[in-house]
């Protein structure tokens, strides 16, 4: 390792953002290096300072409230934070090249995509001997694995598919020839299929460019995938470094713990989430000392007064080290309980699941939701997009459903059907045995404190004019529950102890909150009403990880106390292992596997089930799998292709495919699959 | 309990100031008259304190208000406004003085003339009319008439009735009056502006907690949290003009008088109202369909967005002069032929004043429309309006407790921004005839007769400079506030310093 040839070199970067009198200090003392042809993956969750570490490497930090203040970024013994701009310049695109998260705002939508390319590569001079810029492009365009390269030199943005776009992304980037590629969290916005896709792709060109990666994520899954060294930043700071064997096989610090235990997956399944306790500190508190010391489980008083001192492990390999007292000669004898023990220790398990009697709560019977499409003067309907074409499932009382699919598949349109948010086109919903789609408005309004819905972003869940009582209370008084004005008021009290916040907090606006803690809140705006059923749309998945595992802890309890069930819509399938029951999993508009959760992961029969669970990243990186890469994207659902709609991606797909769509086969009582590959039993 | 302290004295103040006046009025033997403008500034002004009520308590609206509180530029403009809006308010209080008893009469009878408490404020003004124009400060008239000197016929320029009446030998003795009358006033300016000092940072030294000294220092640096000092300077200028006018205007006609002898002065002062009614109530009248229709139609979509939709296109394709003057006109027609309907010819200025802001409103409500339905169909497809309908929340309660607190930015800069366009747009339409009515006194009309007194020769041009002058610093003020209003409201403005 050590001869490998360093290509970035960071010592002691600073930067700090000034603004409202206060200093926010983003990046406070980062160190790190790059070797020729590896990944080198940042990790950490949001707000840690990840992605102001990258743009400070770029220079591109935002003036003027941020600034670099302190360190140096060596790229081959040149330090970037000397150079004057127009020579950083040269270095941006050409020798450092960057990819963002959000490949649908990264590209000029008025520009052709080949244009965008050449762009690039003319101004870093990376034609070859007699190539145009056009052959240069159609070339990168080839590279990343675009079909019909030619075609596709002249479309624009809009045109392609998220998957395609982060493509082109890389195909720019490319353009330059850089020897180093920071990739900001590049497939957060990608579902898990067009992930493991695009992350295959960048594993290829790395071995064909030799171009080293910075790997910037949350996603200890990828990290696990890709990563060659793991660097794990907390508030401005790296707090451990290490190869990726010893990262996952023993990691070090109290976080990275932490971290690795709050990840939701079915050896857990009966158990609560191992939380780390509290948020992430204001960067803008100067720390006398270890700054996860709040949150953290060993703390010793020592921990509070000291600032931790670098503790490198040479012997496990250059630059491995953590931050942390209780590897410092000094503290070590301070703590009683040895590292190790203590981990295992948390992983005990709690009460189990209680299982109740099966009360059927929710049949929703080929329920169909289909748009119009309008064209013209006279809003002609043309066609439909079905986004929901004949879904059934059940649900018992006390029990949860996860709903898994990608991203356009038609899960959330299932939730708001179910809702009667949006008014289905066919089909039945059925609530307590009644019949929900014939009901009037006047009656559906009072139905509606059985069903509840808890939203992805909650940032936009709230009103942010209303005060959190308010909020709470919205439902109780259109509903008519919860007694007169006083009564309602110690309910607001007891519902927001029972999602764990303090009721003082009441009369606070939900811009003061954090996104755990808003989630919170909208939990217990749903439970005022006394709901039967909550839907969780993809509730935790604009959250951090360690947040993520307070939220599922609490969907948990409300349900055991309460008997709640829940329709879980979600794309995360460690999350759908860790907390449901049942799974559906949906295709464009139907559902193409149902059966318990042990069934349908330990035992998927559909081909797209398959592929899906293949495709997950796996955090335990001894586990020998073979991801089915799926071809293709999803297809458009105002047009689905002929016979079974998985047909066009389906490795396994024959003649028969493409003759109609399979009915469902049973292969056991409760598992059925909608395939040809299967004969009902 | 707690929360309706604030509006329980509110209303108690309002009971009191009522009270207060009509016992004022039985006691000095004047009738009240409540014009309808008048009914609906009392109205505008009831609306904006509760408003301000609300604000107080509420962080998302406060908080911008406090941003703007902190700009310099807008503090000072809003001191100039303040000082237009108390000039306003003093002439929107119309009464009618009981006229002498005769001998054998039992009823009071009431003067047909409506006087405002400006009307009594100005009344050296007011009163003293000369016979036709002259100039600024004139002692003599600005056109020659036969004069009688020492028995002969002369043709000669007479002196004033008032302006310099005091002097006896115009040509020297004026300059150095003026200069004695300005520096009494600059001595008086001063000295009441420093007691005003002195009271703000009593004033301040209290809720801050500070002694007096400290706090007068802290204001002379310019170190108080709000823009304290910038606000006095503006204040001091003002007070300044107001000592200067008090005592140059009682010898001489400060802005000259017009072609019946009346003091610009008090004309370009009773314009005022006008402009501010224009600008305030033309939009108090026109927000009602903005804000409903606009929020229906965002909301609801469908047929009910297709019909509000067509309803304004329509509206905004026919030319906007073109239906005010349709409407302004058949009013005049209808007015003449009922003139039993107006008991004073100021109910008759006054009701064409509020057509005229009913017109402009119909006309002006389809931008402000337009721009909530946009912001309507954005908010309305946000969580939290999807989870009170999942609450069963009625569309009412919706639209009133989600849409509206969320779109109520957008209103307030709108209303900010179409005042000053207002005020000028009364300018221009009573220019070209289709404005206020011409015995009503607005910057229109004196920009109207301006027209002609430019042709004549030698010209008069200090009417067209007087209402220059009050309207372009309401208007530059107006301008100044709102952007900084626009600024503090508008999401997209980052509000980092």
């Amino acid at each position: 390792m050590a001869e490998q040839t360093q290509i970035l070199k960071v010592e002691n970067l600073h930067t700090w953002f000034r603004g409202d009198g206060r200093i926010a200090r983003a990046v406070d003392g980062v160190s790190f290096t790059i070797n020729k042809g590896e990944t080198f993956a940042l990790l950490g969750e949001s707000g840690c300072g990840k992605s102001v570490t990258s743009l400070s490497i770029m220079r591109l930090v935002p003036e003027p409230g941020g600034k670099i203040v302190q360190g140096r970024v060596n790229l081959h013994g040149q330090d970037l934070l000397q150079l004057p701009e127009t020579q950083m310049r040269d270095v941006r695109g050409s020798r450092i090249a960057m990819i963002f998260q959000e490949p649908m705002t990264s590209l000029n939508p008025v520009l052709k995509i080949g244009e965008q390319i050449e762009e690039t590569a003319v101004r870093h001079k990376t034609l070859k001997e007699g190539q145009t810029a056009r052959q240069k492009a159609i070339e990168l365009l080839n590279a990343v694995g675009l079909p019909d390269a030619q075609r596709r030199y002249s479309e624009y943005p809009h045109q392609l598919s998220g998957g395609m776009k982060q493509r082109v992304m890389i195909a720019i980037a490319l353009a330059g020839d850089p020897e180093l590629l920071i990739a900001d969290e590049p497939t957060t916005a990608l579902d898990v299929t067009i992930q493991s896709q695009v992350l295959q792709l960048l594993r290829e060109l790395q071995g064909e460019t030799h171009m080293a990666v910075m790997l910037i994520t949350h996603d200890l899954g990828v990290v696990a995938e890709m990563a060659d060294r793991v660097a794990v930043m907390y508030a401005g700071q790296i707090v451990e470094q290490a190869d990726r064997e010893t990262f996952f096989k023993a990691p070090k610090h109290p976080y990275s713990i932490k971290l690795f235990e709050s990840l939701p997956n079915r050896t857990k399944r009966n158990q609560r989430l191992a939380v780390i306790q509290g948020s992430v500190p204001s960067l803008a508190t100067e720390f006398k000392g270890c700054r996860f010391e709040p949150r953290c489980q060993f703390a010793i008083e020592d921990c509070k007064n000291n600032v931790p001192v670098w503790q490198s492990f040479d012997e496990l390999g250059e630059e491995t080290g953590v931050l942390c007292h209780r590897f410092d000669p000094r503290f070590e004898s301070q703590f009683s309980e040895p590292v190790q023990k203590i981990f295992d220790a948390v992983a005990q398990s709690d009460d189990p699941v209680t299982t109740r009697g099966f009360k059927e709560l929710l049949k929703v019977n080929e329920l169909k939701v289909h748009f119009p499409i309008q064209k013209g003067l006279f809003k002609r309907t043309v066609g439909h997009v079905r986004a929901v074409d004949g879904v059934s499932i059940d649900i018992p009382q006390g029990k949860t459903l996860a709903l898994v699919g990608e991203s356009g598949c038609g899960k959330t349109t299932v939730g708001k059907g179910i809702l009667q948010l949006i008014s289905p086109t066919a089909g039945s919903v059925n609530l307590d045995n009644e019949e929900l789609t014939n009901l009037a408005k006047h009656q559906m309004r009072q139905r509606r404190k059985d069903i509840q819905i808890i939203f992805q972003d909650p940032f936009s869940s709230m009103n942010p004019r209303m005060m959190v009582a308010d909020i709470i209370e919205e439902g109780m008084v259109a509903q008519r529950v919860g007694g007169d004005k006083q009564k309602r008021q110690t309910r607001i009290d007891e519902l927001l102890n029972q999602v764990g916040l303090s009721p003082e907090v009441k009369y606070r606006y939900p811009h003061e909150f954090s996104g755990g803690q808003r989630q919170r809140i909208c939990i217990a705006r749903a439970l005022a009403v006394e709901p039967k059923l909550i839907i969780c749309d993809e509730p935790t998945s604009a959250l951090d990880v360690s947040v993520q595992a307070q939220i599922l802890n609490l969907l948990k309890e409300l349900q055991d106390k309460f008997g709640l069930a829940y329709l879980f819509i979600t794309h995360n399938l460690s999350v759908v292992e860790y907390l449901a029951h049942n799974v559906a999993v949906m295709y464009l508009g139907r559902i193409v596997e149902t059966g318990t959760v042990e069934e349908v992961l330990e035992n998927p029969l559909h081909p797209y089930t398959k592929a899906l669970l293949s495709a997950v990243p796996q955090v335990d990186i001894d586990s020998e799998r073979k991801v089915i890469r799926l071809r293709g994207e999803l297809p458009s659902p105002a047009n689905p292709p002929v016979g079974c709609h998985f047909n066009p991606r389906c490795a396994k797909a024959w003649q028969e495919c493409r003759n109609g769509y399979p009915s469902a086969r049973s292969v056991s009582p409760t598992h059925s699959v909608r395939c040809y590959l299967y004969q009902e039993n | 309990m707690k929360a309706f302290g604030p509006y329980i004295k509110l209303i108690l103040a309002l009971i009191l100031i009522v009270f207060s006046a009509v016992g004022i009025a039985q006691h000095t033997d004047v009738q009240l008259k409540v014009l309808w403008t008048d009914a609906l500034v009392y109205l505008l002004v009831i609306a904006l304190l509760l408003f301000a009520i609300q604000a107080k308590s509420k962080e998302h609206l406060r908080g911008p208000w406090r941003h703007i509180a902190r700009r310099r530029i807008a503090m000072s403009a809003m001191v100039v406004l303040m000082f237009y809006v108390a000039v306003g308010l003093l002439d929107s209080v119309h009464f009618r003085k009981a006229l002498e008893r005769q001998a054998g009469q039992t009823q009071v009878h009431y003067s047909g003339e409506v006087l405002s408490l400006l009307d009594v404020v100005a009344t050296a003004l007011r009163e003293r009319q000369e016979t036709t124009y002259s100039a600024p400060f004139a002692t003599h008239a600005y056109t020659k008439e036969m004069l009688e000197v020492d028995g002969r016929q002369v043709r000669d320029f007479p002196r004033l009735n008032y302006g310099g009446a005091h002097l006896n030998n115009p040509e020297e003795d004026k300059l150095s009056d003026i200069v004695a009358n300005s520096s009494i006033a600059l001595l008086e300016a001063l000295l009441t502006s420093a007691f005003f000092f002195y009271i703000l940072s009593v004033v301040l030294a209290r809720n801050r907690k500070t002694s007096v000294r400290e706090q007068a220092i802290q204001i002379l640096r310019f170190r108080t949290e709000l823009p304290w000092m910038i606000m006095f300077l503006t204040f001091m200028v003002l007070l300044l003009c107001v000592f200067l006018i008090i005592n140059l205007s009682t010898k001489y006609h400060v802005f000259g008088t017009d072609k019946v002898g009346q003091d610009v002065l008090y004309l370009a002062l009773k314009s005022i109202r006008t402009g501010l009614v224009i600008g305030t109530l033309t939009t108090l009248i026109m927000l009602p369909f903005a804000v409903m229709l606009g929020i229906m139609a965002g909301y609801f979509r469908g047929w009910v967005d297709d019909v509000i939709q067509y309803i304004y296109t329509t509206l905004n394709s026919i030319p906007g002069v073109l239906l005010i003057a349709a409407a302004v006109l058949s009013l005049q027609v209808y007015m003449e032929n009922h003139p039993e309907m107006f008991e004073t010819l100021i109910d008759r200025t006054d009701m064409r004043l509020l057509f005229l802001c009913i017109i402009l409103g119909i006309t002006s409500w389809t931008g402000l429309c337009r721009l909530l339905r946009g912001e309507t169909l954005k908010v309305s497809q946000v969580d939290y309006v999807e989870a009170a309908t999942a609450f069963g929340v009625r569309h009412f309660n919706i639209m009133t407790r989600h849409i509206l607190p969320n779109v109520m930015h957008i209103v307030l800069i709108a209303v900010v921004i179409d005042f000053s366009g207002l005020v000028l747009a009364e300018a221009v339409l009573s220019y070209i005839g289709i404005g206020v009515d011409p015995a009503m006194i607005s910057w229109g009309n004196m920009i109207n007769s301006a027209r002609l007194e430019m042709a004549r020769d030698p010209i008069v041009w200090w009417s067209l400079a007087a209402a220059f002058v009050f309207m372009f610093v309401l208007v530059l003020a107006a301008n100044l506030f709102s952007d900084a209003v626009r600024d503090a409201f508008d999401p997209r403005v980052s509000r980092s310093q």
